[in-house]
C-alpha cells in the first residue's frame, strides 16, 4: 500500500486509528495543532533527514503561510481551502527565493544564512502591520465554509479537514522519499561529490527539497491559522524554528513517523506543562541535550533500529 | 543646532556612541565564539547564556557577598569560566567527533536550560545593578555628553579585544592553540596535552563571555533573556567576520555596531535587521566571511 513496508503499513494503520480516536480522549484543538506541527516537522525533516541540511529559519515559511492564509480568508474573503493552498504557495515562493540563496552554502553557513533570512522575515512581519497586524497579529480569522458550502465552525468538521491534510501529507512525503527522486536525494546526502560525478545536478535537487519543505511549512502554517483563528508573531519567530528542529530530533531524523511523534510530545508538553512556566523551556533544552548526547536516532529512529526496519 | 547629513549632531553622536557600545559587546562576544569555534569546531549557541550568567554572577556576588564591581571583573569570569570547564568535560567532550551541527543543537539546548533556570529563579524582568560610584556621572566632551560608565565600557572592550588578539596571534600559547587547530595529533605528539588545551580554550572563551556580562550588568537590566537577545546578532558577526577569525570578529563587531547605530538614525525600523541583511549579502559574495580563510 503506497509503497510502505510492513512496519510502515502497521504504523500507518496505527496512526490512522490514533487520528480517529484522539479527539475523544484529548482536546481536539490540541490534536489539530499537533497535526499542523507534524506537517511542518515532516517538511523540515525532508531537509534534515534526506539531505542533511539543518535550517534554523523554517518558521519564516510557517509564519508566512499563516499570515497569507489568515489575511486572504479574513480580509479578501477567500474560502479556507484556498487560503491554505495560498499559504503553501507563499511558503514555496519564499522558499524558492531563499533556498536559491542558501543551498549554495554548506553546513554551518547554510544554517546561518537560513537564520539570517528568517530574521529578516521576522522583522518584516513586525513592520508590515497592515498585513500582519504587527504585535497584535491577525485576530478572529473565520474558518468559513469548505468549498463555500461545508461550514468548518465546529471543531469536528475542522478536525476532519486537518486530519485529511495531515494524512495526505504523510503519504506525500513517503512517496517523495521513496521515489527515484528520493533515491538521488539520499545519494547526495551520503556523498555529494559522488552524486555530482554521476551527473546529478546536486544544487537543483537540494533546491527542490528546500522548496518542498517550505511549501509544507506554509501549508502547516495556513492550516494552523485556520484552526486557531489567530496568527501571531511568535509563529514566525526564532523559537518556532527551534521548536520544529526539536520535534524532528526527538522523533528521529530521517524517519517517516518520527516528526509526528516529536510534534505530539513537544506540543503536549507545552500544553500540559504550561502551568510550570519556564520549566517547559528547561525541559525542552534538556531534551535537546539528551537527544544529541545519548539519543541521536530519536525515539522512532531508535525503535526502528531495534526492530531492524525503517519507520 | 549643528546639523550633519540633515540630522541634529547630538542625535547622530548619541547613536554613534550607542552603536560603538553595542559593537563593544558584539566584538567581545563574537571573539570568544570565534576562539571556541577555531579550536573546538563547536558552534557555541550557549555563549549568550554565559554572558547572561556572567551578569547574574556579578549581581549575586554583590547582593549576597558584598563583592563590588572591580572585584567582579576578576571573580565572575573565573567562576563562569570554571563552570564552562565543567560543561566542556560533561557535555561537549563526548561530541567532538560528531557532525558540527550536533554541537550547535547541544549548546542550543544548554542555552535554553540556563535561560529557563534563570527565569524560574529571577523572573523574566530580572534585577538591576548599579555602576560603581567612581564611574558614575557624565563627561562634557563639547559636542556631546558622555556618561562615564559608557566610555569606560568602550575603552575596556578595546583593551580586552586587543589583549586577547595579542595572546592568540602573537604569543607562544596562541601559536600552540593555532597549531592544535591545524593538526591536533601532531601537536599531541610534541607532548602537548591537547584535550586540556581544548578544555582551557573553551573555559577561556566562556570567561570572555562572562567578562562581557560583568561590563553589561550596570548598563542593561540583568535579565534571563539578555543573552538570547544578543546571540543571533553575535553569530551574524562571527559569520560575517569569517568563522574562527579573531581579528575579523573584533573588527566586524565594532563595525556592525556602528552600522546599526547609523541605521537607527536614518531608518529606525531597519536597525534591528541591518545586521542580517549585511550577513546575507556578505555570505553571497564571500562564502567564508570577510576575513575567513576559504575552507
Amino acid at each position: 500500500m503506497f509503497g510502505f513496508n510492513r512496519g510502515q503499513q502497521l504504523s500507518f494503520v496505527l496512526l490512522l486509528i490514533l487520528v480517529i480516536g484522539a479527539p475523544f480522549v484529548l482536546y481536539p484543538i490540541v490534536v489539530m495543532q499537533v497535526m499542523c506541527y507534524a506537517i511542518f516537522a515532516m517538511g523540515t525533516n525532508l531537509l534534515m533527514g534526506s539531505v542533511g541540511l539543518l535550517s534554523l529559519g523554517q518558521a519564516a515559511y510557517f509564519g508566512l503561510g499563516g499570515y497569507v492564509a489568515g489575511y486572504l480568508v479574513q480580509s479578501v474573503g477567500l474560502t479556507p481551502e484556498l487560503g491554505i493552498v495560498a499559504g503553501g504557495v507563499a511558503g514555496a515562493a519564499l522558499g524558492g527565493a531563499f533556498g536559491w540563496l542558501a543551498i549554495r552554502r554548506q553546513a554551518i553557513y547554510f544554517a546561518m544564512i537560513t537564520l539570517a533570512l528568517a530574521q529578516i522575515v521576522y522583522f518584516g512581519a513586525v513592520q508590515v502591520t497592515g498585513f500582519t497586524g504587527g504585535e497584535n497579529g491577525i485576530q478572529g480569522i473565520p474558518r468559513g465554509a469548505l468549498f463555500g458550502f461545508l461550514p468548518l465552525a465546529s471543531d469536528r468538521a475542522m478536525y476532519a479537514l486537518v486530519a485529511v491534510i495531515f494524512l495526505a501529507g504523510v503519504i506525500f512525503i513517503h512517496r517523495v522519499v521513496h521515489s527515484p527522486f528520493g533515491q538521488v536525494i539520499k545519494a547526495i546526502r551520503d556523498s555529494e561529490p559522488r552524486a555530482m560525478s554521476l551527473g546529478y545536478k546536486v544544487e537543483s535537487y537540494k533546491w527542490i527539497i528546500f522548496v518542498l519543505a517550505a511549501a509544507l511549512a506554509g501549508v502547516a502554517g495556513g492550516t494552523k491559522a485556520m484552526v486557531m483563528g489567530i496568527q501571531t508573531l511568535s509563529d514566525v519567530g526564532g523559537s518556532t524554528s527551534g521548536l520544529v528542529v526539536l520535534m524532528v530530533l526527538l522523533g528521529g531524523i530521517g524517519t517517516i513517523f518520527g516528526p509526528i511523534l516529536g510534534a505530539l510530545i513537544v506540543i503536549a508538553m507545552q500544553y500540559y506543562l504550561a502551568p510550570f512556566g519556564a520549566w517547559v523551556v528547561v525541559i525542552q533544552g534538556a531534551i535537546f541535550m539528551a537527544c544529541v548526547l545519548v539519543f541521536r536516532r530519536g525515539i522512532i529512529g531508535e525503535v526502528a533500529y531495534r526492530l531492524r526496519t525503517q519507520l | 543646532m549643528v546639523m550633519i547629513l540633515g540630522k541634529p549632531a547630538p542625535l547622530l553622536f548619541g547613536q554613534l556612541l550607542l552603536g560603538i557600545i553595542n559593537g563593544s559587546f558584539y566584538a567581545m562576544l563574537s571573539m570568544g565564539l570565534a576562539i571556541i569555534f577555531g579550536l573546538l569546531k563547536i558552534i557555541n549557541f550557549a555563549h549568550g547564556a554565559m554572558f547572561m550568567v556572567g551578569a547574574f554572577v556579578t549581581w549575586g556576588l554583590f547582593t549576597y557577598l558584598g563583592v563590588g564591581f572591580w572585584a567582579a571583573l576578576i571573580c565572575a569570569p573565573v567562576i563562569v569560566g570554571a563552570f564552562g570547564l565543567l560543561l566542556e568535560r560533561a557535555f561537549i567532550r563526548p561530541i567532538y567527533k560528531l557532525d558540527i551541527l550536533y554541537g550547535l543543537l547541544l549548546t542550543f539546548g544548554m542555552a535554553q536550560v540556563l535561560q529557563g533556570l534563570a527565569t524560574n529563579y529571577f523572573g523574566s524582568s530580572g534585577v538591576s545593578y548599579d555602576a560603581p560610584p567612581a564611574l558614575s556621572g557624565v563627561l562634557n566632551l563639547g559636542f556631546m555628553y558622555l556618561p562615564v560608565y559608557r566610555g569606560f565600557v568602550v575603552i575596556a572592550a578595546i583593551i580586552i579585544c586587543a589583549v586577547t588578539w595579542f595572546a592568540v596571534e602573537k604569543t607562544k600559547l596562541g601559536a600552540l592553540l593555532r597549531a592544535a587547530t591545524e593538526n591536533p595529533s601532531l601537536v599531541q605528539s610534541f607532548g602537548v596535552n591537547v584535550p586540556r588545551l581544548i578544555a582551557l580554550t573553551f573555559g577561556g572563551g566562556v570567561a570572555l563571555a562572562a567578562l562581557a556580562g560583568v561590563l553589561a550588568a550596570p548598563l542593561y537590566s540583568v535579565n534571563p533573556a539578555m543573552g538570547s537577545d544578543l546571540i543571533d546578532t553575535v553569530f551574524a558577526v562571527v559569520v560575517i567576520g569569517g568563522m574562527g577569525s579573531i581579528g575579523g570578529a573584533i573588527l566586524t563587531g565594532f563595525g556592525l555596531g556602528i552600522i546599526e547605530g547609523f541605521t537607527d538614525v536614518f531608518y529606525p525600523p531597519g536597525s534591528a535587521v541591518v545586521v542580517f541583511v549585511v550577513m546575507a549579502v556578505v555570505l553571497l559574495g564571500r562564502p567564508a566571511g570577510l576575513f575567513g580563510k576559504v575552507a
